[in-house]
C-alpha cells in the first residue's frame, strides 16, 4: 500500500509529521506493508494534512487528518470514514484549476526523477537541447511569459537582452527570496517540485549562454532549502547538472545560496548585492542586471515560478501557453490565498479570474465568519482593495489601473475587525524596519510615516494631507518598489477606508 | 565550556577553507560561523577580513544588516513568530502580545534563565495556515494563545 503524506511546511506545520509517524506505527502494528512517498502539498492548506491513498480509482483523499486519525483509517481500509473525500483529482478545488506550472506539485515524489519524468519532466529540456539559442529564447518571448515575482517585465525580452551580451562567464540568477506576505508559490514548488527550477534554469542557460547559475532562497524556509539541496544533489548524480546537462548540452550547475533575513533582498539589484556578499543595498539602474548582474557580469534575474514555468511551455508549446489568460496578461498565475480566509492555499488559474470570485467563492469568506473588510494583494507593498473594487480581473495592467498591482498573486483577506490605520501604519513601519537606506525619501520618509499615521490616530486631519504628500516623495523618490511601492497600501488604506482615519480623529475629540 | 580563542580562530580557519573558491563567499562563511558558534564571535572578523582580503569594516556592515546574524549568543531555544499581514489578519498581534507576556521579554530579548529568545520574523510562507511560528527551525501553524504557551513549556523542559 501506498500512502501519501506531504512535506510541505504548510502540512508539517499541521501535524504531518506526526501523521507519518503514526502511519508507520500502525503499520508496523498490523504487520502491513507500507510505503510512504512525502509528496508536496496539493495547495489545499484547510486539508492539510491531506493523507492520500493509491486506489484502483486513483488517489483517494483524507483530511485534514490528524495522528488520532490514523488507526480509523486503517480500520475503515482507507474507505467509508468521516475525513473521507473522494478521489482527489475529482475535488472541486482541483477540478476548476489549470495546473500548469503546479501540475506535478503534489502528485509525484519531490526528489525521484523517475517520477519527475514519468510526469513530463525534462521533455521540455530535451526538446530545447535540440534548438539554437535564438529559438530559445524565442520560444520564452512568444509564450508571453512575463516576471512572475511582481514586476511582469517580459521574461524574453530579459534572456534576449542578456543572450546578446558579450562577457566571458553569464549566469542565471533565480530569485527565491519570497519575503511577500501571503505569498508561498515559491515555497510550495521549491518543496513539492524542484526539478522543475532546476529544469528552468538549465534551459535560460541554453538559451543565453550561461553556465552557473545561483538559487537565492531564504533563511525563514529551512524545509524547501533542504529539498532543493537534496534535488540540486540528484540532478548533478543523474547527469542533469555538471560537465554536460544530459550529456548532450553545455555545461550547468546550480549553487543554492541562503539570505539572511532582509526583505530587501528580494529586489534584484539588492539580491545581486548580497549574493556578491555584501549588503544589501539597492542598486541604480542602469546598468541593468542583464548587462552588468552578478560579478557586473550579464545575469538574468528571475523569479522561481517565472523560471519554473519554462519546462512546460517547452513541453507543451509556447502558444499553448499564451493562449490562457487575458490582454497581455498570458499563461496561468498561481494564486496564493491566505489570511483570514475559510480555504486558504494555492489554486493555479488563467489570469482574468475577478477578485470577488477569489474572495466569495474560491475562499469561502473569512475564517472568522464576519464579512470581508479589505484584501490586499501582491504583498506588503500591494494595495488594500475595499469591496467595491472586487470586480477587477486578475491581471497585470487591470490591477495597476486600479491603484494596485498584483505583485506575486498573494492574496490576504481581512475581516471587518481590521483597522486600516493600523495597516497602514504597518506599512510604513515595516518600510523603516527593511529599507536598505539608500534613498532618504524610503530611509527616513517611511519613519516620517509612522509619525504621521499616529498623528492622524491622535485626531491630528491636518496630517492626512501631509501623509499623501510624503508618499507622494517616497513614490517618486525611491530607487526600488520597497520605498516606492509601500505607499500603496498606505493610500490605498486612506482612500477606501476613510472612516478609519477619521472616527479615531472624531474619538480623540469626544 | 567556551572553546579557546586559539580554537575558534583554528575552526574559522576551516570554514574559511572550506568555502575558498565560492563567488562572493561572504554570506556562506557567516552563516556556517554561527551555525558553529551560535552567533559570530568579534574575534572572528578579523579573520574573515584576512582571509577574504576586505576590511573588518565591511564584514560588519554585513554583519548589521542582515537580521539573521547575531553577535551575542541566543537563548538556548528561538522562537521566531511572524509579524506580516496575513499573519496579522488571523490574530498574530494578539498572539504575539501574550508570548510577550508569558515569557517576560520583548522582540529580540532572551529570557533571563537564558531559555527562550524572542524574534519577529516577516513571513515564513505559512500564510494559509497563519497565524505561523518557527521554533528552533521548526514550523508551527495556526498558533494562538494556547499553542504559544504549550511552545514555550515544551523548550523549557
Amino acid at each position: 500500500m501506498r500512502i501519501y503524506v506531504p512535506l510541505d511546511s504548510a502540512a508539517k506545520a499541521l501535524g504531518a509529521q506526526e501523521v507519518v509517524a503514526a502511519v508507520k506505527a500502525e503499520a508496523l502494528r498490523r504487520g502491513l506493508e507500507v510505503t510512504v512517498v512525502r509528496n508536496g502539498s496539493r495547495g489545499m492548506v484547510w486539508l492539510e494534512p491531506l493523507l492520500e491513498v493509491d486506489s484502483a480509482a486513483g488517489r483517494m483523499a483524507f483530511g485534514p487528518v490528524g495522528p488520532g486519525d490514523v488507526a480509523g483509517l486503517f480500520d475503515a481500509g482507507f474507505g467509508a470514514h468521516a475525513k473521507a473525500l473522494g478521489p482527489t483529482e475529482d475535488l472541486p478545488w482541483m477540478k476548476a484549476q489549470t495546473r500548469l506550472t503546479f501540475a506535478r506539485c503534489g502528485v509525484i515524489d519531490p526528489l525521484s526523477l523517475e517520477d519527475y519524468q514519468a510526469h513530463g519532466g525534462l521533455t521540455g529540456l530535451r526538446r530545447a537541447l535540440g534548438m539554437t539559442p535564438d529559438a530559445i529564447v524565442a520560444e520564452v518571448t512568444d509564450s508571453g511569459l512575463r516576471g512572475r515575482g511582481g514586476a511582469g517585465f517580459p521574461t524574453g525580452i530579459k534572456w534576449k537582452t542578456v543572450a546578446g551580451a558579450t562577457a566571458d562567464r553569464k549566469y542565471i540568477v533565480c530569485n527565491a527570496d519570497e519575503g511577500d506576505s501571503g505569498t508561498f508559490a515559491d515555497r510550495m514548488i521549491m518543496e513539492g517540485d524542484p526539478f522543475t527550477l532546476i529544469e528552468g534554469m538549465v534551459i535560460a542557460g541554453l538559451g543565453v549562454g550561461a553556465n552557473t547559475g545561483f538559487i537565492y532562497s531564504r533563511s525563514e524556509y529551512p524545509d524547501a532549502n533542504a529539498v532543493l539541496a537534496d534535488a540540486i544533489r540528484l540532478a548533478r548524480a543523474f547527469g542533469l547538472l555538471g560537465a554536460s546537462v544530459l550529456g548532450l548540452g553545455p555545461a550547468f550547475d546550480i549553487e543554492l545560496r541562503i539570505g539572511a533575513g532582509a526583505y530587501v533582498c528580494g529586489e534584484e539589484t539588492a539580491l545581486l548585492n548580497s549574493l556578491e556578499g555584501k549588503r544589501g543595498v539597492v542598486r541604480a539602474k542602469p546598468p541593468l542586471p542583464a548587462l552588468e548582474g552578478f560579478m557586473g557580469r550579464p545575469t538574468v534575474v528571475n523569479n522561481v515560478i517565472s523560471l519554473a514555468t519554462v519546462p512546460v511551455i517547452f513541453e507543451r508549446g509556447a502558444s499553448f501557453y499564451r493562449d490562457f489568460g487575458l490582454g497581455r496578461s498570458r499563461g496561468t498565475i498561481p494564486l496564493q490565498i491566505a489570511g483570514n480566509v475559510r480555504r486558504g492555499g494555492l489554486f493555479e488559474t488563467a489570469f482574468g479570474m475577478p477578485l470577488g470570485t477569489i474572495v466569495d467563492d474560491l475562499a469561502g469568506g473569512t475564517a472568522t465568519g464576519r464579512p470581508v473588510k479589505a484584501v490586499q494583494v501582491g504583498g506588503p507593498l500591494g494595495a488594500y482593495f475595499p469591496r467595491a473594487l472586487f470586480d477587477t480581473p486578475f491581471g497585470y495592467e487591470d490591477y495597476a489601473q486600479k491603484g494596485g498591482l498584483i505583485g506575486h498573486a498573494g492574496i490576504v483577506v481581512f475581516d471587518d475587525s481590521a483597522d486600516m490605520l493600523a495597516q497602514a501604519r504597518f506599512a510604513m513601519e515595516f518600510c523603516a524596519i527593511e529599507s536598505c537606506g539608500k534613498c532618504t525619501p524610503c530611509r527616513i520618509g517611511a519613519v516620517r510615516g509612522v509619525e504621521t499615521v499616529d498623528r492622524i490616530a491622535r485626531g491630528d486631519a491636518a496630517a492626512i494631507p501631509l501623509l499623501a504628500d510624503l508618499c507622494e516623495t517616497m513614490k517618486a523618490g525611491s530607487l526600488c518598489a520597497l520605498g516606492g511601492f509601500t505607499p500603496y497600501p498606505v493610500m490605498s488604506a486612506l482612500t477606501h477606508f476613510p472612516d478609519d482615519f477619521h472616527t479615531s480623529a472624531k474619538e480623540a475629540a469626544e | 565550556m567556551t572553546p579557546g580563542i586559539a580554537d575558534s580562530a583554528e575552526q574559522i580557519g576551516d570554514i574559511l577553507r572550506a568555502h575558498d573558491g565560492l563567488e562572493g563567499p561572504l554570506l556562506p562563511v557567516l552563516h556556517a560561523v554561527q551555525a558553529a558558534f551560535g552567533y559570530i564571535p568579534g574575534d572572528a572578523l578579523p579573520v574573515i577580513a584576512q582571509h577574504l582580503n576586505i576590511s573588518r569594516a565591511e564584514v560588519h556592515g554585513v554583519i548589521g544588516f542582515y537580521h539573521d546574524f547575531r553577535e551575542e549568543p541566543a537563548g538556548r531555544h528561538v522562537l521566531k513568530l511572524c509579524r506580516a499581514e496575513a499573519c496579522q489578519a488571523m490574530g498574530a498581534d494578539r498572539v504575539a502580545a501574550h508570548a510577550r507576556d508569558a515569557l517576560g521579554i520583548g522582540w529580540h530579548q532572551t529570557t533571563p534563565d537564558g531559555a527562550v529568545t524572542l524574534e519577529p520574523v516577516f513571513c515564513l510562507g505559512l500564510c494559509a495556515c497563519a497565524p505561523a511560528a518557527l521554533v528552533d527551525g521548526r514550523v508551527v501553524g495556526r498558533v494562538d494563545e494556547a499553542r504559544v504557551d504549550a511552545l514555550i513549556a515544551e523548550v523549557r523542559l
